[in-house]
């Protein structure tokens, strides 16, 4: 096989990698399997910690795959002082998140690189659709009393539907903590449930706040009903956690969306948020999710990353790989 | 490939880590090495070298020097001239250079990875994250003994010449297993580093020399198998300290046997990686990959054989043989491989040759749908399920990214499979389950068991084996004591000739009765018939011969029982069938001694004249031998619960518990001299530490030991935790030190006895501790009592408990 046909071959199993999928309709709660979860937490950190150690990604190939990254990234911003105006600036960052000149050097000019969606207050998304209108790039609404989840959960179906109707394509809502520490799965799943129903057409991306689930088996069992209960996306954080995402939380995430695509056949996506602010830190979550769900959780549609900090890091790591210099922030238009 | 076709297959891509330093290196030696002797590097006196190769590509590396028996004399004669400044140097001294090594190794440490993993074809990142770390761990943390050596060990000190041969797996981190505790103890070192890979050693010998350690206290001689016999073989050694293969290591037994050269011996394993239904099974996959995977499977305790629970066997080997497809092999300079190349292409055709039988034997093989590259010595991942545990790749120790898979149905049936193994060396066991963990690990025969993680190491953790695994720990306070000795030792008078009883020729037998041998024996008012004691019954011996038993003035005392090699074979099956003695508590074992030394000491004017129709003497001295008797018996019974484990601060969160085990069936043979004490001081430690005993009392005067039969038998002492065979002394020790099933021997007796015992117990690696013919003072509790013994009669299991939730 000569290397260019080979080259081909691959990109065609690539391609074939990124058609579109099913999404998840959830299945009836199976408490028998939600109970035989079993974590370790010491071998997972174990794990956690050569991920990074084992693979290593170098030249072409690094800015490939921080160019990838990009194209994951939710850019986001949630604050109190947010503004339309604020958004609208974040929105032209996430249509044009890498200088066009860079973007050539790399010749990769004509991909349209964008971030995979832009994620405001429920109060911003009509601001944000505005801007992003014809772009593809899809508007996400955190929900659901956001963040601590505990406002009446009429009011947070309602927040849902609201979101929607405002032309949000995705909800980013927030489990009730509680459910998962009293371990009440029915709970957790019935208001998983009505959540979902109340998205409609626009994905369910279920923040499980995992910095405040105490333990990796109470991560594991949350993610899984998450999943029965109709699940898009599982999101490790709201970002407003004392700990966001780390490499052992995501790791055992990945583990149960890996056992429920196995046993349901349905692919969930992986959203770690808060935390992630370098180049570095994209690669080690790009690795883990290649290592650990393969190829094909590395598109948009399986693998977001929650960031509003990592992309000026990324494109400071791109100009280096263009000209060899290590490069400033401020060479890089704000968003 | 551009970017934008990686944007598209997301592949890793090369990630090669610099050579350039470490070829450097071997270009400043023109890539020609010779010994490092007295501090400076010499040529080998045949001037012949051989080759080292890159495994990852099969190209040369270096010539080293082939050393010969005149290198080694010369290297052993720099070791032995340099001893005396380093011992005199004293611990702190010592501890300064130990120090500056750890220092010396982490300011080179990417030069030492890079060099390893090119010498070796292990990955870098295992070089460089696991090799290199460790090496300099065990430096720092032998710095600490050295420091601490007169506190620590106050009656201790170095053995003298220490001879260390290691194996090609790890060459760094051997070396450092080797040489930080021979150095710290006061020791100087002649190393032979593997054929394959010497040289990260030779790398090290000039870290020593820019610290400044003294000239001949280390020294690196290369070369191959024979370059290492030609060290055992060496005069002027005091210790030899192997790691390698079980046949090599039952060489170097024979031909140490009897040199009064002390011996620890880190040999093969085919270790049990044991998952219950209960495991966190992705992270026992993880676990499989870290066993078997890591360093190509050419690690003597790697996880080879992998135990599952039947409920969850088959999802178990799913997600295995879906991992293998997610390994990468290639160079080992590459950052992003998991497994590199294997050593040489004989080990690689061994590999082969092994897989092929067990494909033959109808196991069912996995190999991921990648190949191996093939411009180096590659093989790629295996899984064997559908094995059988008489398939010899179930058996054989095949050091390769091998593993077999078998299935258990029960925790008993999973330990059973577990130790149906002539090794022993390490367990990984997966569960999370607390109490199931707490109750397997005690039950393998092995000296490390790691619960929910493997191959785990570090320089506080002793390491070493059970059964055909080695005998002696490296790491921690346990390692130490292999390269110490007690002080008085060298102090010891030897046995002349008459001290230990002729052995009982045929014509002997039956002797007496016409008048000869010291005459008619007085007989008490009813006949009393000496047996010999096994499994708790007094029985005849099964040749049905007796021995005229004289006193020191040459009067005929009695008759003993001529125990036979059958009489052997009997009492140490009874042994290994009372395991009650080794699972009773601590506790309970001391109350049975104190009560054995309660009905000793209710019968002592008996015993008294037991003692002095035989010994002579006064009846004070009699009563003085049956006191302290009495005094030994208390001693060791108040050690059964004293002499603790400990729990080894390893640098990770876990307890790593060293637990003192006993030996599951340990002879003891005695002496003549003192026959009570000389019988209870050996003894009376080793059931007291679990141990189920086969003793030989005094050969000359063994019927104060029948006479203790009654004793035990009023004491509660269980069946076969005690069993006495009385004869002609090295016959019976010889039938002992070649029996499989008894684990360790303790020999006191003749030089040539001792010798004897080293060289027979070579079939399966037991335990040996023997006199040498030097007579120790049975009165001295210095000397016959106290922590040495307890030592002796156990060994360390390390079982590392990582915790957190």
């Amino acid at each position: 096989m000569t290397m260019s046909r080979e080259v081909d071959l691959r990109l065609e199993q690539a391609a074939a990698h990124a058609a579109p999928l099913p999404r998840n309709d959830g299945m009836a709660l199976e408490l028998d399997w939600v109970e035989g979860v079993r974590v370790n937490l010491s071998a997972v950190e174990r794990r956690a910690a050569t991920l990074t150690t084992r693979r290593s990604v170098k030249k072409d190939w690094q800015a490939a795959w921080l160019l990838k990254a990009v194209t994951l990234i939710d850019l986001t911003t949630l604050a109190g002082d947010d503004t339309p105006g604020r958004v609208r600036r974040l929105c032209a960052k996430a249509m044009h998140p890498v200088r066009q000149d860079l973007l050539d050097a790399l010749g990769v000019g004509d991909l349209r690189i964008t971030t995979g969606a832009v994620c405001v207050y429920h109060d911003m998304v009509p601001a944000a659709v505005a801007a992003l209108r014809g772009s593809g790039v899809p508007v996400a609404a955190v929900s659901t009393g956001f963040p601590a989840g505990l406002s009446p959960l009429e009011t947070r179906i309602e927040e849902i539907r609201q979101s929607v109707a405002a032309g949000a394509d995705e909800i980013d809502i927030v489990i009730s903590r509680r459910h998962a520490l009293t371990h009440d799965w029915e709970a957790l799943y019935e208001e998983l449930r009505l959540f979902r129903q109340a998205c409609g057409p626009a994905h369910m991306k279920a923040i499980l706040a995992t910095g405040e689930l105490g333990t990796l088996r109470n991560v594991y069992k949350a993610s899984l009903v998450a999943m029965m209960a109709g699940s898009d996306f599982i999101k490790t954080s709201t970002g407003k956690e004392p700990v966001n995402a780390t490499l052992p939380v995501s790791l055992v995430m990945a583990r149960a969306i890996r056992e429920y695509f196995e046993r349901t056949g349905s692919a969930v996506g992986f959203k770690p948020a808060g935390g992630l602010r370098t180049a570095k830190d994209a690669l080690a979550w790009l690795v883990l999710m290649k290592e650990e769900l393969g190829r094909r959780w590395l598109e948009p549609d399986l693998f977001r990353i929650g960031a509003s900090s990592l992309l000026a890091d990324i494109e400071r790591q791109l100009e280096h790989h263009v000209t060899g210099r290590y490069s400033a922030t401020y060479r890089h238009p704000l968003g | 490939m551009s970017v934008k076709e990686i944007f598209e297959t997301m592949e890793y891509g090369p990630a090669p880590e610099a050579a350039d330093v470490a070829v450097a290196w071997l270009e400043r030696h023109g890539r020609r090495f010779g010994h490092f002797i007295g501090g400076r590097f010499v040529k080998p006196a045949a001037g012949e070298t051989f080759a080292t190769y890159h495994p990852g590509d099969g190209k040369e590396l270096a010539q080293v020097a082939q050393g010969d028996e005149r290198d080694v004399a010369k290297a052993v004669k720099a070791a032995r001239a340099a001893l005396p400044a380093w011992r005199d140097l004293g611990g702190p001294g010592r501890a300064r250079y130990l120090y500056a090594l750890a220092r010396h190794v982490q300011k080179h440490a990417r030069l030492l990875a890079v060099l390893e993993a090119l010498d070796n074809g292990k990955p870098i990142r295992e070089t460089r994250d696991l090799d290199v770390p460790l090496v300099a761990r065990h430096f720092y943390h032998h710095a600490g003994w050295a420091q601490l050596l007169d506190k620590e060990f106050p009656d201790y000190e170095g053995v003298g010449v220490c001879a260390q041969i290691i194996p090609w797996n790890f060459p760094l981190l051997m070396l450092a297993w080797k040489v930080a505790p021979a150095l710290a103890a006061g020791n100087t070192v002649v190393l032979k580093p593997a054929e394959f890979t010497p040289l990260t050693a030779l790398l090290f010998a000039e870290l020593a020399n820019e610290v400044g350690l003294p000239a001949g206290v280390f020294n690196v001689v290369t070369g191959d198998g024979l370059t290492g016999a030609a060290l055992v073989d060496a005069d002027g050694i005091d210790k030899v300290a192997f790691t390698g293969s079980t046949e090599v290591g039952r060489i170097i037994r024979r031909a140490t046997a009897g040199r009064g050269v002390k011996l620890s011996l880190e040999l093969g394993g085919k270790s049990p990686f044991i998952v219950f239904d209960d495991a966190d099974l992705d992270s026992a996959v993880e676990g499989v990959v870290d066993a078997i995977w890591f360093n190509q499977g050419q690690v003597c305790c790697a996880g080879s054989r992998l135990l599952v629970q039947e409920s969850v066997a088959r999802r178990m080997e799913a997600k295995l043989v879906a991992r293998m497809e997610t390994l990468r092999e290639g160079p080992s300079l590459d950052k992003g491989i998991d497994i590199g190349a294997i050593i040489a292409p004989v080990q690689l055709s061994k590999i082969e040759r092994l897989v092929e039988q067990g494909r033959a034997e109808g196991a069912r093989c996995y190999q991921p749908s990648w190949s191996a590259p093939k411009d180096g010595w590659y093989y790629p991942p295996t899984l064997f399920t559908e094995v059988s545990p008489a398939a010899a790749i179930a058996q054989e120790e095949i050091f390769g990214p091998v593993i077999v898979s078998l299935t258990f149905r029960t925790p008993a049936e999973a330990v059973e499979l577990a130790n149906d193994t002539r090794y022993g060396l390490a367990a990984s066991v997966w569960t999370e389950n607390i109490n199931l963990a707490l109750d397997v690990a005690p039950k393998l025969k092995a000296g490390v068991v790691w619960v929910n993680c493997t191959n785990q190491f570090d320089a506080a953790a002793g390491f070493g084996g059970y059964r055909e695994s080695g005998f002696g720990r490296e790491g921690g306070r346990e390692g130490m004591f292999e390269y110490l000795k007690p002080r008085f030792e060298a102090r010891l008078a030897r046995y002349s000739s008459g001290d230990l009883a002729p052995p009982a020729a045929a014509s002997d037998l039956g002797a007496g009765l016409d008048g000869g041998h010291g005459g008619a024996v007085a007989f008490a008012p009813i006949d009393r018939t000496p047996k010999l004691y096994i499994g708790g019954k007094q029985k005849r011996p099964d040749g049905n011969y007796s021995y005229p038993v004289l006193s020191a003035a040459g009067a005929r005392v009695g008759d003993a029982p001529l125990g036979n090699r059958k009489d052997v074979r009997d009492a140490v099956e009874a042994a290994v069938k009372s395991g009650a003695w080794t699972q009773a508590t601590a506790h309970a074992r001391a109350q049975v001694l104190y009560y054995v030394a309660e009905n000793l000491s209710a019968r002592a004017p008996e015993f008294e004249e037991r003692l002095r129709s035989l010994v002579g003497g006064t009846r004070k001295a009699a009563g003085r031998e049956v006191e302290k008797s009495v005094d030994r018996l208390f001693s060791a019974a108040a050690y059964a619960d004293k002499y603790d484990g400990r729990v080894h601060p390893t640098p990770m969160r876990n307890v790593t518990l060293a637990m003192n085990e006993p030996y599951d069936v340990l002879a003891v043979v005695c002496p003549d001299e003192a026959p009570l004490l000389a019988f209870v001081s050996l003894v009376a430690p080793a059931l007291a530490m679990g141990n189920r005993v086969v003793a030989v009392p005094s050969a000359r005067w063994p019927l104060p030991v029948t006479d203790l039969y009654q004793v035990f038998d009023t004491s509660d002492v269980p069946g076969g935790a005690i069993n006495i065979v009385t004869g002609v002394r090295d016959e019976l020790a010889k039938v002992l030190a070649q029996h499989d099933a008894v684990e360790a021997i303790w020999y006191v007796g003749s030089a040539e006895g001792s010798a004897m015992v080293e060289r027979e117990s070579a079939g399966n690696l037991k335990a040996t501790w023997v006199n040498s013919g030097r007579a120790r003072d049975w009165y001295d509790d210095a000397q016959a009592a106290g922590p040495e013994f307890l030592r002796r009669a156990t060994r360390v299991k390390n079982v590392w408990v990582p915790y957190g939730e």
